[in-house]
């Protein structure tokens, strides 16, 4: 059976796609877990969220039955904190972190409770930040992902009046468009968004791309700031022939189709490779599984000691029964009238380390092919490198260089995000913003530190 | 094996474990629930001149996961009529005579009153009375109760009255509400009783309601002081009890222990304080009669472990242990330890110390784990950390003498050493 789509039952599709981290389901529930918490002094879990939340201080909150209070010491250090509380890999962060895992215990569920504070927040519409009055300082915010999101909403507290250009159609970024439908739903996505927007000052112009519709010299002039957001672009091309052929996808567009058009109108194969072992390979890889194809086969180059997702992630795919074959790199993908019909891939070996610090895959010589009708690329995003260069700015690999955290060569314009980072958690993107918005500001003659 | 057989007042039950006079020992159906379960012996619930209750009536104080510290209650005595609850103490003693029924008393305040309730009830065959000196709440309006307890010379009289009737054991319950338990103890074993039950319960309010702005329990709109009791009384109990314990008058008479009382570890630490038996209510109330398996069990253990063959063997001992501050050892020193390979680096030791302390703890910067380590030179050996400290056994309180000699506060003024310079 060839590449098709709607292989499954509407109650299929929603029985495969619900939430994978289901919340709370009463008060006495999140109570629980938020009474083990020890409110650890100067704690761990807090040192390892890169928005810096004051973990403790928002469960102790919660046992207060200061809830408000709660969503609002979350949301202040990091806006998306709703989202992050659904897709951070938290056990490499904060629960990671829990001082419970010295004890052998379970660490406190930090996500689930942050998502019992933050969702509350979100349903009752709590107006937690107030916009100070207009100071009459215009920004420019290119792209509405958490990092344009997080900068605008901090920019805008202080008074600053701020327009995102967003290229697509809905906020959120890959928030919205890139991670796993059973992490985030696109209602959720939308709320959150709407959320952020709701303290005022901020206008979204949709459907808007930097160098297609507006470019940069422009809005430099317009704009007293301008903070560059807009992240990074397809899967990187595996360089190998056969690329071209039907049935080969970038993952990236694979995720976003399904979020975008809907489980039962995106084309998913029998048979399917999965090139990479990042976060985005396990959300392509399950949610091939969960659309119905018979067969998921992870490919990575190296071994289970370098695989850049987390073992929970990888956990999740191996229990939707998705397989893995370690140290095999794709060498060719092997076509019949243009549709794929197998992988050839390369034997790896680890040789020396190399510039990432990680042994290097070498190939052995021995290869190895793979019956698959689809090929899903999902080993690392492109930096949009030719917009950076258009621009003017200064770059390395198509990645925006920055100073201080997000000050580019360009006067008065500013960047962060996975468009200075190469792609990175949303988490870190929230942050990105927050760095940013600081530094527009000290521009602005405005400093807040 | 070690033998619970308790002895009290010449009462006889097989362990030192009663209930006390409360909702729980109402009514036949609950005393016998009770004995089945393995209760050594019961207090009847009060007995005096019918009385009518409201409702509500319970009212609690909770820790953070919902687990009862405290509760009060603003119920009476008992509501039900006095020839009902005669006929089923009668008939309890017979299906169980090997437990000890003692029955509660709060006559009205008239010498009469009290003959003929004494007379009532010895008619049943119960062991011994308990007088109800402590109830805090609605019969001190009609003085009787705690009015009679806080005042030594009513209760002298009451308890007088009484022993010229009585021909069982007749036991006196003091209220905790007083500033201190010894003269009204006192006066009550001048006038003749033969042993003493402490505590009552303490007047309270456990809680105003925050959307109601009335305090709990609630009653149309109102309130009223409740008794407060459970585990969150234990050591105020704990500290009246042995101030009769210590006391040359009080205690020639023995004392049944009550206050908080909801394991076997409490009724341990109740009788090294000097109490013979202990009576239990809050905990039974909390999670039913089932516990007393728990409090046999445990305590067999506990005395087969520390050698101990009869509940006589221990009872008292540890009441000489409280002293006077003046006479303790000032040359006594320990200073915390912190056991690094237990340490889970959550700085609860490091933060008290820093903010309520003497900045004893010193904090080397992780990430994202933190070391924490004693000042040894700065401890004072206070305990916080150790308190604090969420994981057992991980700081400990390691003993550094000043000096190997006993000095206490009195020679040390007298030799004029030094005090602190800082």
């Amino acid at each position: 059976m060839p590449i098709q789509k709607n292989r499954l039952k509407p109650n299929e599709y929603d029985a495969n796609f619900q939430d994978i981290h289901p919340p709370f389901e009463t008060k006495d529930a999140a109570l629980v877990e938020a009474n083990r918490c020890l409110y650890c002094y100067d704690a761990p879990c807090t040192k390892s969220c890169p928005t810096g939340i004051d973990v403790p201080k928002f469960i102790r909150q919660i046992t207060t039955g200061n809830i408000k209070g709660s969503a609002h010491t979350i949301l202040a250090s990091n806006i998306m904190g709703a989202g992050c509380s659904r897709v951070c890999p938290v056990e490499k962060l904060c629960e990671g972190a829990c001082v419970y895992n010295l004890m052998e215990e379970d660490p406190i569920p930090i996500a689930k409770l942050q998502r019992y504070s933050t969702e509350m927040a979100l349903e009752k519409n709590w107006k937690l930040f107030d916009r100070k009055p207009a100071v009459g300082k215009k920004v420019a915010v290119i792209g509405a992902g958490p990092a344009g999101l997080s900068c605008a909403h901090r920019l805008s507290r202080e008074g600053v009046d701020v327009t995102i250009f967003e290229k697509e159609q809905l906020g959120g970024g890959l928030m919205t468009y890139g991670i796993a439908a059973y992490k985030v739903t696109p209602g959720f996505c939308k709320d959150e968004v709407d959320y952020i927007l709701s303290i005022g000052g901020i206008n979204v112009k949709y459907g808007v791309a930097l160098g297609r519709d507006v470019q940069l010299d422009e809005l430099k002039k317009e704009f007293d700031a301008v903070y560059l957001a807009f992240g990074v672009g397809l899967a990187r091309r595996l360089d190998i022939p056969g690329e071209e052929l039907e049935g080969v996808v970038d993952a990236i567009s694979f995720i976003y189709d399904i979020r975008d058009k809907g489980f039962d109108k995106v084309p998913v194969g029998d048979k399917v490779a999965v090139i990479g072992m990042g976060m985005t390979a396990i959300d392509a890889a399950t949610q091939a599984r969960r659309l119905g194809a018979a067969e998921v086969t992870i490919l990575y180059r190296r071994t289970k000691d370098e695989m850049p997702c987390t073992q929970k992630e990888l956990d999740i795919a191996m229990l939707d029964g998705c397989k893995v074959i370690w140290l095999a790199a794709p060498k060719e993908v092997i076509g019949r009238d243009g549709k794929v019909i197998s992988l050839v891939a390369d034997v790896m070996i680890l040789g020396e380390p190399d510039a990432s610090g990680r042994r290097a895959p070498v190939a052995t010589g021995d290869t190895f092919s793979l019956d698959v009708d689809m090929v899903i690329k999902a080993a690392g995003q492109m930096p949009f490198v030719d917009l950076v260069k258009n621009a003017g700015l200064d770059e390395q690999g198509g990645k925006v260089r920055v100073k201080d955290q997000a000050i580019t060569n360009i006067s008065n314009v500013f960047a962060g995000g996975d468009c200075v980072n190469g792609g990175k958690e949303v988490v870190d993107a929230v942050q990105a913003g927050k760095d940013g918005a600081m530094q527009i500001l000290r521009f602005l003659g405005m400093p807040i530190e | 094996m070690p033998s619970l057989q308790s002895n009290f007042l010449g009462i006889q039950s097989p362990n030192p474990f009663w209930l006390a006079s409360a909702p729980p020992t109402d009514k036949k159906i609950n005393v016998l629930r009770a004995f089945e379960a393995g209760w050594g012996g019961v207090v009847w619930k009060t007995l005096g001149s019918q009385v009518k209750n409201v409702s509500s009536r319970y009212s609690a104080l909770y820790n953070a996961n919902k687990r009862l510290l405290g509760f009060n209650n603003i119920e009476l005595i008992s509501d039900r009529p006095l020839d009902i609850n005669l006929r089923e103490i009668e008939e309890c003693i017979k299906l169980f005579p090997d437990r000890a029924m003692i029955v509660s008393l709060m006559a009205d305040n008239n010498r009469e009153s009290w003959y003929e309730l004494i007379k009532k009830v010895e008619d049943t065959g119960a062991h011994g009375f308990e007088l109800n000196f402590g109830c805090p709440h609605g019969m001190t309006e009609r003085g009787m109760g705690a009015a009679v307890g806080q005042d030594p010379e009513i209760a002298r009289m009451v308890v007088e009255w009484v022993m010229e009737k009585a021909t069982i054991p007749v036991i006196t319950k003091l209220t905790p509400n007083v500033h201190s338990v010894v003269p009204t103890g006192q006066a009550v074993v001048e006038a003749g009783t033969h042993g003493l039950s402490l505590i009552n319960t303490i007047q309270s309010i456990t809680g105003v309601d925050l959307d109601t702005f009335v305090p709990n329990p609630y009653v149309a709109g109102k309130s009223v002081y409740g008794g407060y009791c459970g585990p969150a009384v234990k050591p105020i109990a704990l500290k009246m009890l042995t101030s009769i314990a210590q006391n040359p008058v009080t205690n020639k008479v023995p004392i049944s222990g009550i206050g908080g009382v909801s394991t076997w570890k409490d009724a341990v630490e109740f009788m090294l304080l000097g109490a013979s038996n202990v009576q239990v209510c809050t905990a039974a109330m909390n999670h039913g009669f089932r516990i007393v398996e728990d409090m046999i069990e445990g305590m067999t253990n506990w005395m087969e472990e520390k050698g101990f063959e009869k509940l006589e063997d221990f009872i008292g001992k540890s009441v000489s242990t409280i002293t006077h501050w003046e006479d303790l050892d000032i040359n006594f020193h320990h200073i915390a330890r912190i056991n690094q390979d237990k340490c889970i680096h959550c700085g609860l030791c490091y933060i008290a110390c820093e903010d309520t302390s003497h900045q004893s703890i010193n904090i080397v910067k992780g990430d994202p784990y933190n070391t924490y380590t004693i000042k040894e030179e700065e401890c004072v050996g206070c305990n916080l950390c150790q308190i604090v400290c969420p994981v057992n056994d991980c700081i400990t309180m390691v003993e550094h003498r000043v000096a190997p000699e006993y000095l206490n506060w009195i020679e040390f003024q007298r030799r004029g050493l030094p005090l602190n310079d800082h």
